[in-house]
């Protein structure tokens, strides 16, 4: 009996490790040929940005699957690998390493928070890995963090706040109160809005910084009440931007002051509901409903109404178009090393994904698009569930928002 | 002066309604503390919890104040169970392996909360009646804000009735002070923990649920909150009550005024106001020495 059960023993094992051995063997052979086009995208899923991360992992899914829907990039198969980056630079810098030892990602498209996509950046700067960032930052195309291979999709603070700030200036009113996130991006738009309403002629009364990721309000809002301002500029990105709009009309200072922000994101629009938002004025990189318009637009809202049964977002549009990018890059070389694919989209820069014309500024990799102010829809007037802003004015897109090659370091 | 006054008394007013979530916290965790020695580090989540089911029960029943009285009910019904079937097996151990439990309890919480609810936050709003601002003259205020100042005062005052009018609550009081006589004279301290550890989970869920239409709901509002609860229990002195209200307010008002004058200042202020009175009163303003050792 011992003996015998000895030699079963032999046996199960020898072929469990003769199976283990092929196994290992066979796939290493058949992924040579097809061996996927890998895409890292650190997001942050969890925490006050998630609503926004959840857009971009849509935005991104429709990319991958309408190049295999086409047959592939170069013959082969288009994966994007999504990470929780959590909102904070030290796990970004970990996942985006991860992405590209572990798990072989040639590309990375991604990143939201504005310090996190810093983080991200370092890290495909050290493996030589091209990243297109749909987060937006001042530093992230400015000398000394950028490279050449570091691509900006998104808008940023100063072409953002100088465009919303002029606007704001001319038609609510010159008189001020700024409240920001105290991070990257909060205060990068604060700064360029303090210089954005001095060369408009307006007075600022006060400037108040809070902690990001806050959700409390109130203790901020007397002084602003007493102090009596026009315009309320808040820059609260994320969940942020509920809590505060619900605490700003609770304290009545949406029947004293106008409020503005210089961005709005349809992701809170949706979550925080009409009555939150009616009038509430802020510019946006593009908005579903501009399909009405543009070709480009219409196919991507048509893809992700049959796949998500909703329209994109403002922010899954940015990383539909990067991961379309990294493909268009990879066709242009014939190569997927980072810095062919990043030479090939500087030589031929003009592309429209989703939005119509965007071209990448061949000093720093910036893209250059168009944008839009909106305001929110009050209640009764939005159509369908995600019809939710009013387009006010289109602001065509022009190197003059952002600041100068020179301005940015570039030589 | 009169120029200061109009500037202060506003932030007075805002840091009071902070001040009374402190103090709904605070209260729970002494309470709990005072009784039973047990650290309840899940006081964050059960928070949580309160603003997770005054939504849930505002979707069933499209009552607000139904929901308002159902989700702290609910939260100190799942707090009886966890002194229950968790806890209690842990009396008469080192008082660390029931703040372990918690801990890790808190964690299991906020993660079962984003996977039923969502990652995202939810948001609620308050009642019609409540939604807008009253003049109080020298400023406007939510009319929600003065209902939570309110409802947190009228709370404490029947607390209070409680242990100091009832038979329970002498009992609750007599084994805070001496559980080995209490239990001389006959009484099941057993079931006097369970209601204790009940009621105290029930105001944090009240807390939540009055926090829920000014701040929404999500997994992650409990970690910050219950960290400065902690400083405020310390502050006031472990499992001392009248130290928990005095130090919630007392929190509340720092963070109020610090943040007119200091913005950036606000979050470390509450811990130098700890660290401040612990060099003064090593046991926090109200507390016994020896107790929390």
């Amino acid at each position: 009996m011992a003996s015998m059960s000895r030699r079963k023993f032999l046996a199960a094992t020898g072929v469990t490790a003769g199976a283990v051995a092929t196994q290992g063997l066979f796939p290493a052979v058949l992924r040579a040929q097809g061996e996927p086009l890998r895409i890292g995208c650190p997001l942050p899923l969890t925490g006050p940005f998630a609503a926004l991360a959840a857009d971009m992992q849509r935005g991104a899914q429709l990319a991958q699957d309408e190049l295999n829907a086409k047959g592939g990039v170069m013959g082969r198969k288009v994966e994007v690998l999504f990470r929780d980056d959590e909102l904070k630079p030290a796990v970004g810098a970990q996942r985006t390493k991860e992405l590209i030892e572990n798990q072989k990602c040639q590309f990375i498209v991604g990143g939201l928070a504005a310090h996190v996509q810093m983080a991200i950046n370092e890290q495909t700067k050290k493996s030589k890995v091209l990243f297109i960032s749909t987060s937006q930052s001042d530093e992230i195309s400015a000398k000394p963090d950028t490279s050449p291979i570091t691509f900006h999709e998104a808008l940023n603070p100063t072409i953002t706040s100088r465009v919303m700030g002029t606007w704001i200036a001319q038609n609510l009113g010159k008189k001020w109160w700024i409240i920001y996130a105290d991070y990257a991006w909060g205060k990068q738009n604060n700064a360029v809005l303090q210089d954005t309403l001095q060369k408009n002629g307006g007075t600022l009364l006060g400037a108040t910084p809070y902690p990001l990721g806050s959700a409390e309000f109130s203790a901020h809002l007397p002084k602003i009440q007493a102090a009596k301002p026009d315009v309320l500029v808040s820059v609260t990105p994320g969940a942020d931007n509920i809590a505060y709009l619900k605490q700003a009309r609770s304290f009545g200072m949406d029947k004293t002051m106008k409020l503005a922000q210089p961005l709005l994101w349809i992701s809170y629009l949706k979550e925080g509901g009409p009555e939150l938002y009616a009038d509430i004025y802020g510019s946006i990189n593009w908005y579903w409903e501009l399909q009405d318009t543009i070709p480009s637009a219409k196919k991507f809202v048509e893809a992700s109404m049959k796949k998500f049964n909703m329209p994109p977002g403002d922010y899954g549009a940015y990383s539909y178009s990067g991961v379309l990018e990294v493909a268009r890059g990879v066709e242009l070389a014939k190569s997927t090393d980072s810095e062919a694919v990043a030479n090939a989209l500087r030589k031929s820069p003009v592309y429209d994904h989703f939005k119509g014309k965007e071209w990448w500024r061949a000093c720093d990799n910036k893209a250059m698009q168009d944008m839009w102010i909106v305001k929110g829809r009050g209640p009764g007037k939005t159509k369908g569930d995600w019809g939710l802003m009013d387009i006010v004015a289109k602001v065509a897109a022009d190197e003059k928002y952002d600041r100068t090659c020179a301005e940015k370091g570039h030589v | 002066m009169d120029f200061a006054l109009a500037a202060v008394l506003p932030q007075i007013f805002t840091g009071l309604v902070l001040g009374m979530l402190f103090v709904l916290l605070a209260i729970g965790l002494s309470l709990i503390f005072g009784l039973m020695t047990v650290v309840n580090f899940s006081h964050g989540a059960l928070y949580m919890l309160g603003a997770y089911f005054t939504v849930f029960f505002l979707g069933y029943t499209r009552n607000f104040w139904v929901a308002l009285l159902l989700a702290p009910l609910m939260v100190g019904a799942f707090g009886l169970l966890i002194e229950r079937f968790l806890i209690r097996r842990l009396y008469g151990r080192s008082p660390d392996d029931p703040l372990l439990l918690t801990f890790g309890l808190s964690l299991v919480l906020i993660e079962t909360a984003k996977i039923i609810w969502g990652k995202i936050g939810l948001t609620l709003d308050p009642p019609r009646a409540l939604g807008g601002a009253v003049n109080l003259g020298f400023m406007a205020f939510p009319a929600y804000r003065i209902f939570v100042i309110a409802v947190t005062v009228a709370v404490l005052f029947g607390l209070w009735a409680f242990l100091t009018r009832t038979n329970v609550g002498l009992i609750i009081r007599a084994g805070s002070r001496d559980p080995l006589m209490v239990r001389a004279l006959g009484i099941d301290l057993n079931r006097i923990w369970l209601l204790v550890f009940g009621i105290g989970c029930g105001l944090a869920g009240l807390a939540g649920a009055l926090a829920g239409p000014m701040r929404g709901a999500y997994a992650d509002m409990g970690v910050t909150m219950v960290i400065e609860s902690f400083v405020v229990v310390v502050v006031g002195g472990m499992g001392s009550l009248l130290g928990a209200v005095v130090a919630g307010i007392m929190m509340g008002q720092v963070v109020g005024i610090t943040t007119y004058f200091a913005p950036k200042l606000a979050e470390i202020m509450v811990f130098v106001v700890m660290a401040v009175v612990l060099l003064v009163r090593p046991s926090g303003i109200f507390g016994e020495a020896g107790l929390a050792e």
